[in-house]
């Protein structure tokens, strides 16, 4: 049966249309939140995102120490470390340390990395002036080299109640292998036989065995 | 609540020549009440399909060792696919499109919802959606649970197309659930009969108009983040893929955004339904009634804001967790009022322990089950111990499978006279409500220890030391699809019956309007607005 009165089917519409635009602007900001969430943790340092660029105040008479760690993709075939271990740091000085990347595969290799670090709430604190993390990078076959980041630690970290009884940052770098790069030499393609195709349901009297 | 003067018993009998022929009337139906019927029909089929393969499950988990599945990522094709055709096939079809669709314009006086062809489409896009799900099963299959998270869900763990289809599959029911928030909203604002108010409308309404918005804000959600998925797996985007500067936790939080409101979905039309069945058979009004209104209001809002309770384990920081676990905790203040307002309703009413009664109470028993252990997981220190584990099996069972299918059943027992004009046998009726309560208890109750005891999620094995409870827990399955089959005879002896239904078999506590229409109602109802005093 339809609606036969003509303002009840006015504002039935009406109704409709406001409850149309709701769902549009929920699929809208479900997109949206891919660029602000990225924003929302560069500006709040929120969960260990560092801070980017900024000039560092000079040193004062606190010291912090920095670790280093590394994690490398399987699917990137480089081996990548830290060049030191850790280092001791005057608050607000600017600090340099060295990662040595080399690709092990014969032809060239492009990788980026992501990088945050712990404890998560120094984040907000921790600057970084220069970083091969900013950009991809290219090592051709064989290749070996040493990556610089600088880096400061605000001085503010001593103040505020949540980070000043923090006494050890660790940085931390994953490097990935680019998608664009990946695709080009088809390693994922060439991944291998993995889980997602053993699907069928074992036949009676087959052996079963727990893991493929 | 409100109740209605009727004066239009004469025009009841004449109502029935308009009906249509058969493959019309069912086809290409139109009535709220026809489509309510269909819907439930279908979610009985899905139900068929989603118990079949928690029946294989509890066969694999009867006894250490692989018994019948080939390896994990075959189990975690049927967890995944039981997961999926319950919440989207069974529940939400039964009590919001089933029982929603049949009763809600007549508990508002409207002779139908705002926009019936649009109705007719949210049913049968559900129908294309249960093939994509189930054919998936035969493609490969999607083994990652119906969380779907990133990078297990990526091309390179999932590569057959089964994923894509349930993602398709999940589209389409999200679709159709969206036209049906958006149809009951209209519905319940515009088309009220003079005299029902906001504040005269029964529970039941009120529990599908809040339902309705948290369709409404949380669908998109998911058809956001899911398509963003099927672009990431098919279209080399990385949304979710750190390797292109994205972000798997984005997946969680955007699921999750969705996943928490859902779960209210479920349940809130079950809260409706069992608030009613209370009143009717206390013969009392419900107690308190504009708390259990906004009760319900407060769970839908709440209900958004403390999705990252299951997260707790994905890496945020401690002042986050801290946030989310007492949010959630204040969700337990709103479903205590309903849990009090209910024992409330009951205290001093002539109680009679018919079927849907009876359903009804073991509701409350289970759901406050299910509610306390949810208080415990959402510790965010606890939950690092019980996350993934069967604890939380138990407790979201508890909720869900008890507390949402119970809801069912209860329903079902309520309104099959109104619906079929027939009455269902009450000796029948209760022994399947037994069956059924001693059954999913067995199979549950024991998950808690399982789960207390470390035995985590998603495996088709475990160490010997496990043996004891699944066993237990096997058993009480066989009960309960014991009794899901039982409920088949109980159908059988209910369509076969002779006996009329009166138009209000239950009796002066039964207030709401569709006791007033005959049994079946005719297929117009309300061509004549009732007034409501």
């Amino acid at each position: 049966m339809t609606v036969q009165d003509p303002e009840l089917a006015r504002r039935n519409r009406r109704t409709a249309t406001i409850a149309g635009g709701v769902v549009a602007g929920m699929l809208g900001l479900a997109f949206a939140s891919v660029p602000l969430y990225a924003i929302f943790c560069a500006v709040t340092g929120y969960n260990g995102t560092p801070m980017i660029g900024g000039t560092a105040p000079g040193a004062t008479d606190k010291s912090i120490t920095v670790r280093f760690n590394a994690n490398t993709h399987p699917n990137l075939p480089w081996r990548f470390a830290a060049g030191q271990g850790s280092e001791n740091l005057p608050l607000g000085q600017e600090g340099m340390a060295f990662y040595t990347a080399q690709n092990l595969a014969q032809g060239p290799v492009t990788g980026i990395a992501t990088y945050n670090v712990t404890p998560e709430v120094a984040g907000r604190y921790f600057h970084k002036v220069a970083c091969f993390c900013f950009d991809e990078q290219t090592l051709t076959g064989g290749q070996q080299v040493e990556m610089p980041i600088a880096y400061w630690v605000d001085p503010k970290i001593a103040d505020d109640p949540n980070t000043r009884d923090i006494r050890t940052i660790t940085i931390n770098y994953t490097f990935f292998r680019t998608l664009a790069d990946a695709e080009r030499a088809g390693a994922v393609a060439n991944a291998g036989e993995h889980v997602g195709r053993r699907t069928e349901l074992i036949r009676p009297g087959a052996s079963h065995t727990a893991t493929p | 609540m409100a109740t209605a003067s009727h004066t239009h018993d004469d025009h009841n009998d004449h109502g029935h020549d308009h009906a249509p022929g058969f493959f019309k009337r069912w086809f290409f139906s139109t009535s709220h009440k026809d489509i309510g019927i269909l819907y439930l029909i279908f979610a009985v089929l899905a139900a068929f399909v989603g118990i079949g393969l928690s029946l294989l499950m509890r066969i694999e988990l009867q006894t250490p060792g692989m018994q019948i599945f080939a390896d994990g990522q075959a189990w975690n094709v049927a967890v995944t696919a039981h997961g999926v055709i319950m919440v989207f096939f069974v529940i939400m079809p039964a009590l919001i499109g089933g029982f929603g669709n049949y009763f809600v314009p007549i508990m508002i006086g409207a002779p139908d919802m705002a926009f019936p062809r649009l109705n007719n489409i949210s049913l049968w896009l559900l129908f294309p959606a249960l093939v994509l799900g189930v054919g998936s099963l035969f493609v490969g299959g999607t083994g990652t649970g119906w969380t779907l998270y990133p990078p297990l869900s990526n091309s390179q763990y999932q590569a057959g197309m089964g994923l894509d289809m349930v993602l398709f599959a999940l589209h389409l029911a999200g679709a159709s659930s969206i036209l049906g928030a958006v149809n009951f909203i209209t519905t319940i604002f515009n088309m009220r009969a003079p005299g029902m108010t906001l504040h005269k409308m029964p529970l039941f309404v009120w529990g599908m108009l809040v339902t309705a918005f948290l369709l409404l804000l949380s669908v998109p959600v998911l058809g956001g983040a899911i398509t963003m998925l099927i672009t990431d797996r098919n279209f080399g985007t990385a949304f979710f893929d750190p390797a292109g500067g994205g972000d798997p936790v984005l997946f969680q939080h955007l699921f999750w955004f969705f996943g928490h409101p859902e779960v209210y979905i479920m349940i809130l039309p079950a809260f409706g339904i069992i608030s009613h069945i209370l009143s009717t058979f206390s013969r009392k009004p419900i107690f308190g009634y504009l708390g259990m209104a906004y009760a319900m209001v407060a769970i839908g809002v709440v209900g958004f804001v403390v999705w990252a309770h299951h997260m707790f384990t994905s890496g945020i920081s401690v002042d986050t967790r801290a946030y989310f676990m007492a949010a959630t905790m204040i969700i337990a203040v709103p479903t205590g009022i309903k849990i009090f307002s209910w024992i409330a309703t009951m205290w001093g009413g002539s109680l009679t322990f018919k079927t849907p009664m009876l359903f009804a109470i073991g509701f409350i028993f289970l759901f406050t089950m299910g509610g306390v252990t949810g208080v415990k997981l959402s510790n965010a220190s606890v939950d690092v111990i019980l996350h993934n584990t069967y604890y939380v099996i138990a407790h979201f069972h508890y909720v869900l499978s008890l507390g949402a299918v119970f809801g069912i059943y209860a329903g079902f027992y309520y309104w099959i006279g109104k619906m079929s004009g027939k009455q269902y046998p009450e000796r029948l009726g209760q022994i399947h409500f037994w069956l059924t309560f001693i059954g999913v208890n067995l199979t549950f109750f024991p998950m808690h220890f399982l789960g207390a005891q470390g035995m985590p999620r998603r495996y088709p094995d475990y160490p010997e030391a496990f043996a004891g409870w699944n066993l237990i827990a096997s058993l009480g399955a066989y009960v309960s699809v014991a009794s899901f089959l039982f409920f088949f005879y109980v159908c059988y002896r209910t369509f076969t019956s002779k006996e009329p239904v009166p138009a209000n078999p239950w009796g002066e506590g039964a207030t709401t309007l569709e006791w007033q229409v005959s049994s079946p109602p005719p297929f117009h109802t309300f061509d004549e607005l009732p007034r409501i005093r």
